[in-house]
Order: structure tokens, then sequence, then C-alpha cells
């Protein structure tokens, strides 16, 4: 179980975050919400502990997250694995090294640094590679492969780290909707199958309809609604979005949209609005 | 006649015309200040550190009869006449001008690779605690701001003549200087890689290591190669001190009045000096290229 107990990050004067609370059961996919500078993207660098809060704790189970220091924060981490918007890879190595990196917290420092990976590391990389069919691509320098690859291998890397969270922060903002498709099914798939509990920022409401079990709305650094997709009223979602909500939302959406509804909705929109 | 422009009534042209002679007067008049300024600030200076037109003029002719007398062999000929005579010792020079690229060689390596080690722990983006940061930057600030020949002396002092002084002054300043341009470096870097490796839990020399070495790698060979090259030219004169190297028989062929040996000792030093600013150069191109295209 991961609890957010008032949870507070302040810039300067701005407060990106501001008392958020929220627990997740385990195996849940939450879909976070809101416009950009909604605070979504500084809460999932908070449960990481990328960012340090200003207020307020994370817990996991019986961890205080945000009292680690050392190896123990290196740790969480690595059970806390965390997926970006622009991918986050390390453009100039090969997409097997940059999944192995996934391996980090488990290998010692100085073989890491040499790249003195283990076989078995090796073979669970390529496997994790495998499962978003990338097990060819293994040699190819990840800054070669698009968008959509780039993140498979960040997801891969992911998985490598075993963790029991993935944050996603906008993992699908920079990609076409084909790809788009791919990895939203690819996280579905990781937190049914293997039960990873997965908190994903959305700034695309049908999207986060379309995976989630859970949505998490969140204005000015508040969480504004918290409940299933279905139960978001039209009024609620206008408040999330503002002005942006003639755009975000064009149809009222019926009940558990299936998958490939959403994102072939998704698809026809990108295209109207690119006309 | 044709011209481009409708042409306005003439008394609106002669306004337009005089605010822009105001306008042009204005610049003009600055510019004039601070020239006059500029005048004002050398001469004073001049004045100050003694220089003395009359007495630079008196003496050019000393300086001119010594560059000839560096050309003339103890014979009165001309030092081309007899390149045998002229370069007598070659071999000996030879082997002190390889001690003096070696020290360069070796000094530059060692404090690049010093420079390497720290320069991470120097960058703002990299290293968030001030502690390690503020005292780490003071240090390189010092080693490079003491010029190379004082630390060859105190050197020489404690170990005696010979390369090992020279060696360790110009590793030294090398790690001060090229310190400071890595971590400059280091902080222009695009900090997603480091990030996303810093996420998986890795530690911070990993992080480093994937996320900011591959970024900066060819930049700070670049740096070392130009480093290189300066302290070539740097260890050259070390020797003055005693601190190795082909500057202890330039400085005693200057002081002993061996005048042919002093032009043969220089333009070796400089003939050397030329040819590893053109190899170094030519590879620093090639390493900019293969970054652009990347």
């Amino acid at each position: 179980m991961l609890q957010i107990q008032g949870l507070t990050k302040q810039f300067g004067t701005v407060r990106a975050v501001d008392g958020v609370t929220l627990s997740v059961p385990p195996g849940q996919m939450v879909g976070v919400i809101g416009r950009s500078g909604a605070g979504k993207s500084t809460m999932l660098r908070l449960i990481n502990r990328l960012e340090d809060p200003t207020e307020g704790r994370v817990l996991f189970g019986d961890l205080d997250v945000s009292a680690l220091k050392g190896r123990g924060l290196r740790g969480w981490r690595a059970r806390c694995a965390m997926i970006f918007q622009q991918f986050n890879l390390v453009g100039r190595l090969d997409v097997l090294g940059n999944v192995l990196l996934g391996r980090s917290y488990a290998v010692a420092t100085p073989r890491a640094l040499l790249k003195l990976w283990a076989e078995q590391d090796k073979a669970i990389a390529l496997s994790a590679l495998e499962q978003f069919d990338m097990g060819l691509l293994a040699a190819q320098r990840a800054d070669t492969l698009s968008g959509g690859q780039q993140q498979r291998v960040a997801i891969a890397r992911a998985l490598v780290q075993q963790p029991d969270v993935i944050l996603a922060d906008e993992p699908i903002a920079s990609l076409d909707p084909r790809n788009t498709r791919t990895v939203m099914d690819a996280l579905r798939r990781i937190n049914q199958e293997l039960g990873i509990t997965v908190l994903c920022n959305l700034h695309d409401l049908d999207i986060a309809k379309a995976y989630c079990d859970r949505l998490v709305g969140m204005a000015a650094g508040k969480v504004v609604f918290d409940g299933r997709p279905e139960s978001l009223t039209e009024s609620e979602a206008h408040e999330l979005y503002g002005l942006e909500a003639g755009e975000v939302i064009d149809l009222p959406m019926p009940v558990q949209v299936p998958a490939h509804v959403a994102s072939a909705r998704l698809a026809d929109r990108r295209a109207a609005s690119a006309h | 006649m044709v011209t481009a422009a409708s042409s306005l009534p003439q008394r609106r042209v002669e306004h337009l015309d005089a605010a822009y002679r105001t306008a042009v007067r204005a610049k003009r008049r600055r510019a004039l200040l601070f020239a006059a300024a500029f005048a004002v600030a050398v001469i004073l200076a001049a004045i100050s550190a003694e220089v003395d037109l009359l007495k630079l003029a008196d003496k050019i002719g000393n300086f001119t009869s010594y560059l000839g007398r560096i050309f003339h062999l103890d014979d009165g000929r001309l030092v081309f006449a007899d390149i045998g005579e002229w370069y007598w010792g070659i071999s000996k020079w030879s082997r002190l001008l390889l001690e003096t690229l070696i020290i360069a060689y070796v000094g530059t390596a060692l404090g690049a690779a010093g420079a390497l080690l720290v320069c991470f722990a120097a960058a703002a983006n990299l290293m968030p605690k001030a502690w390690i940061r503020v005292p780490l930057r003071r240090f390189l600030e010092f080693c490079r701001t003491v010029p190379e020949l004082v630390f060859a002396l105190i050197f020489v002092i404690a170990f005696g003549l010979g390369p090992i002084p020279g060696l360790l002054a110009i590793a030294i300043h090398t790690f001060g200087a090229l310190g400071k341009q890595f971590f400059e470096v280091a902080e222009n870097i695009d900090m997603k890689p480091v990030e996303g490796v810093t996420a998986t839990g890795a530690s911070w020399p990993v992080a480093v290591r994937f996320g900011a070495l591959p970024q900066v790698a060819a930049n700070f060979v670049s740096y070392a190669l130009l480093r290189f090259e300066i302290n070539v030219r740097g260890a050259s004169i070390l020797g003055f001190v005693g601190a190795g190297g082909i500057g202890q028989d330039l400085i005693e062929a200057i002081r002993k009045f061996y005048y042919s040996d002093v032009s043969a000792i220089l333009l070796l030093i400089i003939a050397t000096v030329v040819v590893i600013d053109l190899v170094t150069e030519q590879v620093r191109h090639r390493l900019i290229e293969v970054e652009a295209r990347r």
C-alpha cells in the first residue's frame, strides 16, 4: 500500500504540490489527470524522491520513504521505477546497456561503472526487451530509435528493476497515436500480469479513462477528484481542465470505453486537429 | 528623376534630418569621450609603470644586435653556413627536448585524469551539496592561479633537480585549469539521462558515468589536447629553475653568452611546438566533427 500524507512541495512562493493525501492499494492502475502545471509531475518526482518534499510524507507499507537516505533511498528508487515523457535514456549507449542500467542498484558500483554485468542480468534485460519485440535491437544505439521504441526501452529498464510500483510521467505525450497505444498497452499489461502498481500522469482524459482503474484529478497542486473513471462527471472534468474542457471532452464518454475505441478516437482527433 | 520613395514635404524632411543629425552627433560624442578616456588611461598606466619611449627607442638597437649575434657562429660566420657546427649539440638537445615532451605529456595526463575524477563533483547541476562543491572549486582555483614556475621552484627544493618537479608542477596547474573547464562543460549537459539513471536507484558515480560522461567525453579530450599544446610551451622553460627539460640548456646558453646555441635551441622549441599544435589541432577538429554529426 502506497500512502501519501499531506505531501507538499514549494518552489519559491509556488506550491507545486499542496497537501496531497492519497492511498493506493497494490496492483491498482491510477491515472493522474489535470492540466499541465497542475503538479502531477512534481508529485511523481516526490514519490521517487527525485525531489524532496517541503512537508508531508510518503509511506510504502511500513517504509517511510521521505526519511530515506543513501543506500536505503536508492533501494526505494529501484522498487519504484520511473518512466519519463522524454524517455531519459542514455542516447549514446546501446539499448541493452540502457536496460541493464535498471540493474544498477542490484549490482555493486564498481562493476556497474565498468559495465561488468552478470550473464543473468543480461538474460533478464534481453527477456524484458523481447516482451516488447525489441530483442533484436539490443545492440543499437538508443538515440537512433523512434520515440515509441525508446519509450519501450525505458519500460524494459523499469521492469528489470523488478519494481513494486511504476511511476509514469506523461509517458505518451511525445508519441504518435499508434505508439501511444503500444506504450499504454504495455503499461496495462505490466499492471495486470505482474500486479505492479502503476501511477500514470496523463493530460489526455480519454486515454486515462480507457486504461485506468482509478482517476486522480489534480488542479493547482491539490487533489480535486478521486474515483472511478466512470464517476467523473462532465462538470468535474470542466473544473479540472478549465478552458481546455471543450478540447479535451468533445463527446460524452460511454462507460468503460474499450481501449481500441478510445485510441482510435484519439487518432481521429489528433488527425483533425493537425489539419 | 525617379526615386524609390515618394518625396515628403520639404519641412518634414528637414525635421527628420535634424533629428537624425542630433542622434548621430550624440553617438559620435560618446565614442570620442570613450577614446579620450582610454588614451588618458594608457598614458597614466605608462607613467606609473615607468615606460620610457625614448629609452625604448634608444635601446632597440641592443635587441636587434642581440638577434644578429645569436645568428652568428663564434668565428663570425652566419649560422646557416655550417649547420653541423650550429647544431653541434643536437643529440643532447634532442634528449632534453624529448624530456620536455614527456614532462608535458605525463603532466597533462595526470592533471587531466585528476580533473576528470573531480570535475563532476564541482558542477552545480550534478552536485547539489555546496559543502563539497565550493571547497573543491576553491582548491581548483588555487591549483591554477599559482604559476607553474613557482610550483616547480618549490618542488625542486623538495625533490631536487630533474624532470619530476617539472612534471608535478605541470600536473597541478593542468588539474586546476582543466578541472574548471571540465566542470563548466558538465554544467551545460542535458540532465534527462542523469535523472533517468538516478531514478533506477543507481549510485551517484554510476549516474554520472552513464548519464553525464558520454555527453562530455569528446569535449574533455579536446580541452585536454589544447592543454597539452600549452604545456609543451610551459615545460620548455621549466628548466630555467632546474625542473628538467630543454629549458636548462637554454638558460645556460643565454647566461653564458653561447650565442648560436640560443638560436639553435629556440628554433628547435618553436619547430616542436608548431608540429604539436598542428597535430593536436587536426585531432581536435576531427573530434568536433564527430561530435557535430551526432
